[in-house]
């Protein structure tokens, strides 16, 4: 699980350029390393073949001398398994689409494979990507890398644990509220969570319309990023992707001292519920950025508290609605009947019990009597969240505080318990609502004690509307300061 | 916040599940405790009305791109008969 494996993305992208190594030998390289952490079942499916082809593309180039535009020569990539990629299954973890097969690419992947990428294989998530575990993934769940009886977070728990257990140096995931940066947290790994419209949704199955968006993983703050200013950017095929330019988000971080910064120190992030352990990380990472120079200001976000219940209207209703596609006559999974509509109940009664619930809570929210109740109150105080960060970042230039409330939970722990489950992404869905950016970076471990093993712990720092660089600038500093292994 | 368990089958109906006697109950019990975990949000005074995620919402000409092919779409369809859907028969 060392960081050193590759020399991150970047070394291993020059490496490739510089015809040192090869993307043929780093290809075959990280599906040994797969295939001996088989036991985290962080991969849904390969593409052993068409990774080589495209790998052999790579060194073709590199051989040509045109390799010099390919910042990921040969990197390779775990992409979550509800964005696709053309030619091979793209199941989102359910057995509505377990034999779908995309004909194109998300336009994210098309930039992977621009930059001399190769994607190697798509990951576990939970089912449609609602979970905080990957336990409601179809095809059973991902099991973390620094213990396999617990979860490895979710719902892009595959991607991380891939990239956590060294498997690869990269992976995409995607966030509604959380799903990159809490299984970051309990990983290990570095989670950003981008601006909402930083990178294109096109070829990424819709959860939350208004929430959904693109996120990257890496053992390193620098490979997240570098991976980030691949794939952000606008798209014509999304008309939410943001116009606003991406600019060096990933060179010369550590030129920024941190000097000079307002650092947010938001007191609803630390109340009831924290691990002791994640409050005293949180508080030395605020020490180490205080010894730097940086200035540590209180601030006030006293809209947080209402996130997952905000989270749970708003979320849930685009989820219903979003889902009303699932009818089997288009593509996906049909289970036939005499009628149309025995049909269409028979195809949906393979969503799992999570999809079940989510539907049922959304159609709730939106139907007559209940819609102004529920979904109207929770937009509006959803732009209250909006507006405390608003307020914050007129006084600081970041927030600190926790990913998670926890390290990781053993499996099974939850599974009873949805709202016990939806509590854990506390910390991370407000940035999500409010449509900012945010990261999370691995910050020591707990104590070992009898109960559990010292587990990783995840910080996080929030920005805003496209600043991730000054998070990356910020993770960077923190990341030379953090308690090493 | 109590949902009878004919809410329950009325929103099922509505989202085209199709719910055994022992989800009708379970889903009863858990959207009850979850809709009144979000009841919360009373405590806010911050009305009622709808609000849209970003006030920043741009629109695109609206013109029409060709799928360059079609064919690769339509591979995915469960029941293709000669470039059409075929799906039960809905009128009797």
């Amino acid at each position: 699980m060392s960081a050193g494996r590759f020399g991150g993305a970047a070394g291993l992208a020059a490496s490739v350029r510089g015809g040192e190594t090869t993307a043929a030998a780093s290809v075959e390289a990280a599906f040994e390393r797969i295939r001996a952490a088989d036991g985290l079942h962080a991969f849904l499916s390969l593409r052993e073949e068409a990774a080589r082809s495209e790998a052999a593309e790579v060194d073709r180039r590199v051989a040509r001398g045109s390799g010099a535009d390919l910042p990921l020569a040969g990197v390779p990539v775990a992409v979550k398994d509800n964005i696709a990629v053309a030619g091979g299954p793209t199941t989102c973890g359910s057995r509505l689409l377990e034999t779908f097969v995309p004909p194109f690419d998300a336009t994210a992947i098309a930039r992977l494979r621009e930059a001399g990428a190769i994607v190697v294989g798509k990951t576990n998530l939970d089912e449609f990507a609602m979970g905080s575990s990957t336990e409601n993934s179809a095809f059973g769940p991902t099991r973390n890398p620094h213990d396999p009886t617990r979860v490895a977070g979710g719902s892009s728990g595959g991607s991380v644990a891939a990239v956590a257990a060294g498997c690869v140096p990269l992976g995409l995931g995607s966030e509604t509220g959380g799903s990159v940066r809490q299984p970051a947290a309990f990983c290990g790994a570095v989670g950003v969570k981008p601006t909402y419209g930083r990178v294109s949704r096109f070829g990424l199955v819709a959860f939350g319309s208004s929430l959904d968006q693109i996120g990257t993983i890496g053992r390193t703050v620098e490979d997240a990023a570098l991976v980030l200013s691949v794939v952000a950017g606008s798209d014509p095929r999304d008309s939410t992707s943001s116009p606003e330019p991406v600019g060096e988000l990933a060179a010369g971080l550590e030129d920024r001292e941190p000097a000079g910064l307002r650092i947010g120190w938001p007191a609803e992030y630390f109340g009831e519920g924290l691990d002791p352990a994640i409050l005293a990380a949180c508080e030395e990472a605020r020490d180490r950025l205080a010894d730097g120079g940086a200035e540590i200001v209180d601030v006030s976000l006293p809209h947080s508290p209402y996130g997952i219940a905000v989270y749970y209207t708003v979320a849930i209703a685009e989820a219903s609605s979003n889902l009303a596609r699932y009818d089997g006559v288009r593509y996906g999974l049909r289970v036939p009947a005499g009628d149309l509509s025995s049909m269409y109940l028979k195809t949906r009664a393979a969503f799992g019990a999570e999809l079940k619930r989510r539907i049922m809570l959304g159609t709730y929210v939106l139907s007559a009597g209940y819609y102004e109740a529920f979904y109207g109150k929770g937009t509006a105080v959803r732009a209250r969240i909006r507006g405390d960060f608003e307020r914050a970042f007129e006084q600081v230039d970041a927030i600190l505080s926790p990913t998670t409330p926890t390290p990781a939970f053993p499996i099974g722990e939850k599974a009873d318990d949805p709202l016990a489950m939806y509590l854990n992404d506390i910390y991370t869905v407000s940035a999500n609502l409010a449509g900012i950016p945010a990261i999370s970076l691995p910050w020591g471990r707990t104590p070992a004690t009898v109960d559990r093993p010292a587990l990783p712990i995840g910080i996080q720092l929030m920005g805003p509307d496209f600043l991730e660089r000054r998070l990356f600038e910020i993770g960077r500093f923190l990341e030379l300061q953090a308690p090493t292994e | 916040m109590s949902v009878s368990s004919e809410d329950v089958r009325h929103i099922a109906r509505l989202a085209r599940l199709d719910l055994t006697a022992e989800e009708v109950e379970r889903f009863r019990h858990e959207l009850s405790t979850i809709l009144a975990y979000v009841e919360q949000l009373d405590e806010v005074e911050a009305g009622h009305a709808a609000e849209p995620a970003s006030p920043d919402q741009p629109l695109r000409a609206d013109d029409v791109v060709p799928w360059p092919d079609l064919g690769s779409l339509l591979d995915a369809v469960p029941d293709l008969v000669a470039g059409y859907f075929r799906v039960p028969r809905v009128i009797e």
